[in-house]
């Protein structure tokens, strides 16, 4: 069986959970197994049928009171408990904040090593080897795992999910033995961003604004344009970050965040190789700048060399046009 | 309050990865080598923690003989003293045996301690993955990626980023906490801390000595292969007037490139 870690947040399932779900179905029919989902909380009653039809044969419901907030002891606890009872060839997780958290935990736990972040996941000689950046995207390794299961994150934007088909398999209740004292932290409170805005790694398209944009009022233009397009959230470069212009959660490059989405606007960033490494695995990337020397214009498809103030209000009055 | 916290060496963010194809590995001649960004974050709460509460810290790296050099910049930044876990494998994007030769250290040498710092991953392996490993082998609490710390008596709570926000994780001590930009601002070695750094006698832990195998701490990761991903091409340069450009842009991003 390949097993997926389901995160919920609010009750919801996360889609990059599904994405995770929906690789471990292509991968799993390909090896002749099973798909198996585990949801962990105090008491779940109200299933969320979307799991099924997204690839899960089964899903594994792992409770216990202790278990109604997050927490790396906890959900490491019930995971490894499962994963001791039916023995799963491999162990999918989202490369969330949550996933991330937990699954070197679990690796720990179970004794195995972890692949972390994966883009790609390939069936060979009827064992999995799994892609994942390195150095930000520099590089890509591919790695095989020894040992049982095989422990893998995989990045968020990344894998489609599967087909949709309208099935329901079985649901399988556990209860959680965990000791006194067992669970040492745990989430106490979960805080908002500004206006519910969704983080650069799960966004299907980002605009991200450098240097260039001179002010940190400037970063106004991209909000503008990132509320008129679905699924997108503004980025920065690491000068406008360090500049105090933007949080740092919006960071993209070798240290802040890498990134997959579907389109990125780099707006008056000039392209410094750690930017670069950060975003170049993005399916289309469009460049504004004003120097067209500028390495970014090498990285992008569609370029446009001018005053990114006079660019942008145009573009978000043609984007009003579109999403009208 | 007795603090260890954890740097690494890697190549610094403006290197340009070359690999050799036959060891599957990253060329290291010519690459500039630094300590983790995201462990200077570290070394400095560690600095500020101990300035607060008082206490001592110790940096500890895993690494080879060159990874002294990280050692003696968090000697010149302030921490106490350091210690070097001699590793004879280069980078084996294996971050449980890290853990593994971390966690026997902390029992054998470092019985007593209040808090573990590490930076939320290393720059080049990516992983993030050896803090929580850590904190599950001793059995203690973890908070990764977090941009706010504070510790009182016995117990710490620490903001950690989460998607589209924060999230509040309360703790007993002693725990591991992984640092992320914004936490602080890491300072500069001084002058006076570069020349007594440079007296320091770094001592070596050897896998002997912790009790482990070179069976105990092999791989579980094998690298099949290692690439530069393929240069992207430089695509076309959209003319015209701000107006003109804007327009074309939109409607090439929705009829031809059909992201939008």
């Amino acid at each position: 069986m390949i097993l997926v870690f389901i995160e919920t947040r609010e009750g919801k399932v996360k889609k990059s959970s599904l994405e995770a779900l929906g690789e471990a179905k292509r991968r799993a029919s390909e090896l002749g197994q099973p798909v198996g989902a585990a949801l962990i909380g105090a008491d779940m009653e109200c299933l969320n049928p979307e799991i099924f039809s997204c690839g899960a044969g089964t899903i594994f419901l792992l409770e216990n009171p202790q278990l109604a907030a997050y927490s790396s002891q906890g959900y490491t606890l019930a995971l490894d408990a499962l994963a001791r009872e039916i023995h799963p060839q491999a162990v999918f997780l989202a490369a969330t904040a949550m996933g991330k958290d937990l699954a070197p935990r679990l690796a720990a736990r179970l004794g195995v090593a972890l692949a972390s972040d994966c883009t790609k996941v390939e069936v060979k000689d009827r064992n999995l080897e799994f892609a994942r950046p390195v150095f930000a995207g520099k590089a890509v390794l591919t790695v095989k795992l020894k040992g049982l299961p095989q422990l893998a994150t995989l990045r968020p934007n990344v894998f489609p999910l599967a087909e949709k088909i309208e099935t329901a398999g079985e649901v399988v209740k556990k209860k959680i033995t965990i000791p006194d004292g067992a669970i040492k932290g745990q989430v106490a409170e979960i805080l908002k961003g500004e206006g519910g805005e969704i983080d650069v790694t799960e966004a299907e398209v980002i605009i991200s604004g450098g240097r260039g944009m001179k002010a940190p009022e400037n970063f106004t233009l991209l909000k503008e344009i990132s509320a008129i397009i679905p699924r997108s959230a503004v980025g920065a470069s690491r000068s406008a970050v360090d500049s105090g212009w933007i949080g740092h959660q919006h960071q993209v490059g070798q240290t802040g965040k890498t990134v997959s989405p579907n389109l990125y606007i780099a707006v008056g960033i000039s392209g410094a190789i750690q930017h670069l490494a950060g975003m170049s695995s993005s399916k289309v990337i469009v460049a504004i700048n004003k120097d067209p020397e500028a390495p970014i214009f090498k990285a992008a498809d569609y370029g446009i060399v001018g005053d990114l103030f006079q660019v942008l209000p145009a573009l978000r009055e043609e984007l009003k046009k579109l999403f009208a | 309050m007795n603090i260890l916290v954890f740097v690494k060496r890697v190549p610094d963010t403006e290197s340009r990865i070359r690999i050799n194809q036959e060891t599957r590995s990253v060329v290291e001649e010519g690459l500039n080598f630094v300590i983790s960004p995201f462990d200077e974050y570290a070394v400095e709460e560690a600095l500020r923690l101990r300035e607060a509460k008082g206490g001592h810290v110790t940096a500890v790296s895993v690494g080879p003989e060159e990874a002294t050099t990280i050692l003696k910049k968090s000697l010149a930044m302030g921490v106490d003293e350091a210690v070097l876990i001699k590793d004879s494998l280069k980078e084996t994007y294996d971050g449980l045996r890290i853990a593994k030769m971390i966690a026997k250290t902390v029992e054998k040498r470092f019985p007593s301690f209040d808090l573990l710092l590490f930076g939320k991953q290393s720059v080049g392996a990516d992983g993030s993955q050896v803090p929580s490993m850590v904190a599950e082998f001793l059995g203690l609490p973890q908070a990764n990626i977090v941009t706010k710390l504070e510790l009182e008596g016995s117990s710490g709570s620490a903001r950690r980023e989460i998607e589209g926000g924060m999230e509040k994780v309360v703790f007993s001590l002693p725990a591991v906490v992984s640092a992320q930009k914004g936490l602080n601002e890491p300072r500069y070695e001084t002058l006076k801390g570069i020349m007594a750094a440079k007296k320091k006698v770094i001592p070596v832990v050897t896998l002997e000595e912790l009790g482990l195998t070179g069976d105990d701490i092999a791989p579980q990761v094998e690298v099949v292969r290692m690439e530069t991903p393929m240069a992207r091409q430089a695509g076309r340069i959209i003319p015209g007037t701000p107006e003109e450009a804007a327009r074309d842009l939109a409607r090439l991003l929705r009829t031809e490139a059909k992201v939008i």
